[in-house]
C-alpha cells in the first residue's frame, strides 16, 4: 500500500500550480466574472499547450496518455485557481463519455480536438428541476432527430459539441435512455445563455428542434454510460472542490494573521481559530475521501461507484463549508465584490449542484453501500 | 497510489491470518464483534484475564506491539504491517484496549527516554500484557493545562520523594507501573519546573481509589502519593525537562488514539439496514439516508486520513499534530450517532439494560460513554487549538501565566 501521489505526480502539481498562479490570477478570473468575456481563451490555449487538457486522453487520440491520477492533480489546481474555463464540462464530462462509449471514429474526431484546445464539449443532461434520473429525461430522439430542451447545460453557450441524453423508449426504465453526439453548430440547435450563481462558468439553455443526432454508444445503454461518466466526474470535481476548499482556508488563515481587532490579530481569538480548525478538518476529510476516489478511478476498481459518491459528498461539504466561513473570517471585507472570497463561495455553491445535488449523491452512496454489504 | 498489497505485504497478511485463525479465542468472537464503545464486557468471563491471555499468546509468537523493536518485545514491523495486522485481528483487537495507554504512550516514552537496561527489563513484559501501565499526568488542578500540576517531587539523596494527587488515571487499579509527571521546581514558570519518572504502582505510599464515572463504570481513578520514593535512575529525561518528555507522550497518544477511535458508524449502518420504521425500512427513508451519508463520509474520511498518515510514517515521517483530527471528529460523531440511533428507537430508546434494550443497548452504552471520549486525551477545544496553532500556524492563546513563577499563579477562578 502507498496512499499518496508519486513524486512525479507531485511535480506535475507544482508545475500546474506555478502555471496557474501566473496565468490565472484573481484579476484574470475577474474578466470573466465581470462579464467581459465568456471564458478565458488565452488560459484555455495555455492549458492545451501545457498538455493539461489531454492529460488523461490516450496518445493515439492526441493526448498525453498519462492517466487519471495526473488529471486529479491538475483538477485540484484548477479548483485552487478558480479557473474560468470549461475544463470540467469538456475534460471530465465530454471527454470521459467519449472515452467510455465513443466509436473509434468519434474518438478520432473529438478527442484530439479537445486535447489541443480546439473543441469545447459538454454534457446536456438536465431539464429543469430535479436530479439525474431516467424519468427526468424528456428530450426525445427518434429517426436520428432530437427534440426538446436541456437546461442548465454547463458551458453550453461556448461549447462546440454536446453529449445529449435523450429518451428512445417508453418503458419508463433506464434502458429508455440513449446518448447522442450533437455538433452545436448544426441546424436545429438554439442556445441561450443563462444567468447563474457562478458567472466564471457559464450555463445555458439548449433547444433542439429536429436536430441531427449521432448515437454515442449502443441504443438503450445511455443511462449506464451516464452513471459511469458521472462517477468519474464526481471524483475529478471533488479534486477541484478540495483545491477550492484549501484555497479558501488559506485565504482565511492569511487574513486572520493580518487583521488586527481589539489590539490583537483576529487569528488569536479562539472563535476564529476554531472556525479555521474546523475548515481544516472538513478539507482534510474531503481530501482523503478524494484520494480514495482517485485510486478507484485510476484502477477502475469495483469500489469506484461508492468511492466516487463519498468523494463527491465530502468535497461538496468541505468546499461549501470553507468558502462560507472564509467570508465570515473576513468580516465586512469578505462581503465586498472587491475581495475574492465570493468567487469561491459562488464556485462552491455552483459546483455543489452541477452533477446533481447532495441529495442525489447521498442516495447513490447509501444504495451502493447497501449493495456492497449485501454482496 | 496503490491500495493493493505488495507481495511481501500479501505474504505477511497470509501468515498473520493463518496464525490468528489457529490461535484467537474464537469463543468470544461474536460477543466482541457486537460490543462497542462503552460496552466491551464479556458476559461469562473477566475481560482483563481474556485480554492478558491473548496478548501473551501474541507476544510468545512474535505478534505483540508489532512496530516495536524486537529486543523490546516487538516485531520490528513496518507501519503498514501493523495496519494489516489490525485488519486481520478484527474484533479480537478490541481486547488490546486495556493496554492502549501502556502500548501507545508509556512504551514509546520509555523507548525515547529510559536507560537501555530499563528498556530491556520493562518493555517486553509491557508488550506481552503481563505488566499493565498507566499514565499519571492529569490532576484536579491540571487537565488541559497539564503543566498546572502540583504533585511535588523532591530530591533526597539518590531518590525522589513524591507527594500529591493524580486524577482520572485510567486503569490505575490494575496497573503495575506508571509514568508520572511531577513538579520539581515551583519557583520557575510552570512549563520549566516539571520532571518525568516511571514508578512501580505497588510502591509504598501509592493509593489508588476508583472513581465512579458518569457512565456508571469505574475505569479511572484517583491516585494519591504520600512520601513515595522513586530512585533517580527511574527518571525519564532531564530534571526540569518533563514538559518536553510529556509532549512526546502526547504526540504518540494522539497517533494511537486517532488511528483506532470508533465513530459508531458501522454500528449505525448495520442497525439501519434492518430497522423497520413506521413507514417502512429505515434505510429507505430519505431523512435517514441523508444522516447516514453524512456520517459515512466522515467515517471514510477518517479511515483514509489515517491511511495517508501511515503512508507518510512508512516513508519515515513522524506523527504530526494533524493527527489530532481523528479524535476530534470521531468523539463528537459517536455521540451524535448514538443520539440519533436512540431517536430512531422512539420512546423505547430510553431503556438501556442490555437484556431489554434494542440491539442489546449498544447505542445507549455509546451515548453514556461518549462524553468521556471528547475529554480524554485532550478535549475538543484543545484539539482545535493544536490544529489551529501547530498545523495552520495561528497565534498561540494568550497565556497570562507564561512568565510567572508557578507558585505565584492564582489557583481559583472566583472568590
Ligand atoms: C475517560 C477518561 C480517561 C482519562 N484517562 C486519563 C489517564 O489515563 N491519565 C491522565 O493523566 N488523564 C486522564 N484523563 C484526564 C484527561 O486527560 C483530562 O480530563 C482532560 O485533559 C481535560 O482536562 P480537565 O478534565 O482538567 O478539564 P479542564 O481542563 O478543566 O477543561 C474544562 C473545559 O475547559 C475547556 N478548556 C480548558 N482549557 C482550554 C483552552 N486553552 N481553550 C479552550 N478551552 C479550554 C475544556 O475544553 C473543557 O471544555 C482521562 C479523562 C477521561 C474523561
Amino acid at each position: 500500500m502507498n496512499f499518496d501521489f508519486s513524486d512525479d505526480q507531485k511535480q506535475l502539481r507544482d508545475q500546474a500550480r506555478k502555471f496557474l498562479t501566473e496565468k490565472c490570477s484573481p484579476k484574470a478570473v475577474r474578466i470573466v466574472l465581470d462579464g467581459k468575456a465568456p471564458y478565458d481563451k488565452a488560459l484555455w490555449k495555455g492549458l492545451a499547450e501545457m498538455g493539461f487538457l489531454g492529460v488523461a486522453i490516450p496518445e493515439e487520440f492526441g493526448g498525453a496518455g498519462a492517466g487519471h491520477l495526473e488529471l486529479c492533480v491538475i483538477a485540484e489546481e484548477m479548483g485552487r485557481a478558480n479557473a474560468p474555463v470549461p475544463f470540467s464540462s469538456t475534460v471530465y464530462l465530454a471527454a470521459e463519455a467519449l472515452l467510455i462509449a465513443g466509436s473509434d471514429a468519434q474518438k478520432k474526431k473529438w478527442l484530439p480536438a479537445i486535447a489541443s484546445g480546439e473543441a469545447i464539449g459538454t454534457l446536456a443532461l438536465f431539464e429543469g428541476k430535479g436530479n439525474p434520473s431516467p424519468k427526468n429525461v424528456k428530450v426525445t430522439a427518434a429517426n436520428g432527430m432530437l427534440n426538446g430542451v436541456k437546461k442548465p447545460v454547463a458551458d453550453g453557450a461556448i461549447a462546440d459539441f454536446a453529449v445529449v441524453a435523450a429518451r428512445t423508449g417508453s418503458s419508463g426504465r433506464e434502458n429508455d435512455i440513449s446518448l447522442f453526439l450533437v455538433d452545436l453548430k448544426d441546424a436545429g440547435v438554439e442556445v441561450k445563455s443563462l444567468t447563474n450563481l457562478d458567472p466564471t462558468r457559464g450555463q445555458a439553455e439548449i433547444s433542439f428542434k429536429d436536430c441531427k443526432a449521432e448515437p454515442l454508444g449502443a441504443a438503450g445503454d445511455g443511462w449506464s454510460i451516464l452513471t459511469q461518466v458521472l462517477d468519474r466526474a464526481a471524483v475529478l470535481c471533488a479534486f477541484e472542490q478540495v483545491g477550492g476548499a484549501d484555497r479558501a482556508l488559506e485565504m482565511g488563515r492569511d487574513y486572520a494573521l493580518d487583521r488586527i481587532a481589539f489590539g490583537r490579530q483576529i487569528g488569536s481569538f479562539q472563535a476564529i481559530k476554531h472556525m479555521l480548525a474546523d475548515m481544516y478538518v472538513s478539507a482534510t476529510l474531503a481530501r482523503s475521501n478524494s484520494y480514495y476516489g482517485a485510486w478507484a478511478l485510476s484502477t477502475n476498481a469495483a469500489e469506484l461507484p461508492e468511492a466516487a459518491a463519498a468523494a463527491r459528498i465530502s468535497a461538496t461539504q468541505a468546499f461549501q463549508h470553507c468558502a462560507k466561513n472564509n467570508i465570515q473570517v473576513h468580516g465586512g471585507m469578505g462581503f465586498t465584490w472587491e475581495f475574492d472570497c465570493h468567487m469561491y463561495y459562488r464556485r462552491a455553491n455552483a459546483m455543489a449542484l452541477g452533477l446533481g445535488s447532495l441529495t442525489y449523491w447521498e442516495d447513490q452512496l447509501i444504495d451502493r453501500m447497501r449493495k456492497k454489504n449485501a454482496a | 497510489m496503490n491500495f493493493d498489497d505488495t507481495p511481501q505485504e500479501a505474504e505477511f497478511r497470509a501468515t498473520a491470518r493463518a496464525w490468528i485463525g489457529a490461535n484467537a479465542p474464537k469463543q468470544y468472537e461474536d460477543e466482541l464483534r457486537k460490543s462497542s464503545l462503552g460496552r466491551t464486557q464479556l458476559k461469562n468471563a473477566n475481560i482483563l484475564e481474556v485480554a492478558k491471555a491473548w496478548q501473551k499468546k501474541k507476544a510468545d509468537a512474535g505478534w505483540a506491539c508489532l512496530h516495536w523493536p524486537k529486543e523490546y518485545g516487538g516485531r520490528g514491523s513496518s507501519p503498514i504491517e501493523r495496519v494489516i495486522w489490525q485488519q486481520e485481528e478484527g474484533p479480537f483487537g478490541k481486547l488490546s484496549h486495556m493496554f492502549i495507554i501502556g502500548h501507545g504512550m508509556c512504551g514509546p516514552t520509555m523507548m525515547a527516554f529510559a536507560r537501555e537496561e530499563h528498556k530491556r527489563a520493562y518493555l517486553p513484559p509491557l508488550a506481552s500484557g503481563e505488566k499493565v501501565w498507566c499514565q499519571l499526568f492529569s490532576e484536579p488542578a491540571g487537565g488541559s493545562d497539564v503543566a498546572g500540576l502540583r504533585t511535588r517531587a523532591e530530591k533526597d539523596g539518590d531518590e525522589w520523594v513524591i507527594n500529591g494527587q493524580k486524577i482520572w488515571t485510567s486503569g490505575a487499579h490494575y496497573s503495575d507501573y506508571g509514568i508520572l509527571l511531577t513538579r520539581t521546581d515551583p519557583t520557575v514558570p510552570k512549563h520549566k519546573g516539571l520532571t518525568m519518572f516511571f514508578l512501580d504502582m505497588k510502591s509504598p505510599g501509592v493509593e489508588v481509589r476508583p472513581i465512579k464515572q458518569a457512565s456508571g463504570a469505574s475505569d479511572f481513578n484517583e491516585v494519591y502519593f504520600t512520601n513515595v520514593r522513586i530512585p533517580d535512575h527511574q527518571r525519564l529525561g532531564e530534571v526540569g525537562d518533563g514538559w518536553n518528555v510529556s509532549l512526546t507522550t502526547l504526540m504518540n497518544e494522539r497517533m494511537s488514539i486517532g488511528a483506532g477511535v470508533s465513530t459508531g458508524f458501522p454500528e449505525l449502518f448495520e442497525y439501519c439496514s434492518s430497522l423497520m420504521l413506521d413507514d417502512g425500512p429505515a434505510i429507505e427513508d430519505r431523512a435517514v439516508r441523508a444522516k447516514l451519508a453524512n456520517w459515512a463520509v466522515k467515517a471514510s474520511g477518517l479511515r483514509y486520513t489515517s491511511m495517508r498518515a501511515i503512508s507518510a510514517l512508512s516513508k519515515g515521517e513522524r506523527p504530526g499534530p494533524e493527527n489530532s483530527i481523528g479524535k476530534l471528529v470521531a468523539g463528537s460523531m459517536i455521540q451524535d450517532v448514538a443520539t440519533y440511533a436512540l431517536d430512531l428507537q422512539g420512546a423505547a430508546g430510553v431503556v438501556s439494560g442490555p437484556e431489554d434494550a434494542e440491539v442489546a443497548g449498544r447505542f445507549q452504552a455509546m451515548l453514556l460513554r461518549a462524553p468521556g471520549t471528547r475529554v480524554e486525551g485532550g478535549t475538543d477545544e484543545i484539539m482545535r487549538n493544536i490544529i489551529a496553532e501547530r498545523v495552520l500556524g495561528l497565534p498561540g492563546d494568550i497565556r497570562v501565566d507564561k512568565d510567572v513563577p508557578f507558585n505565584k499563579i492564582p489557583t481559583k477562578g472566583r472568590g
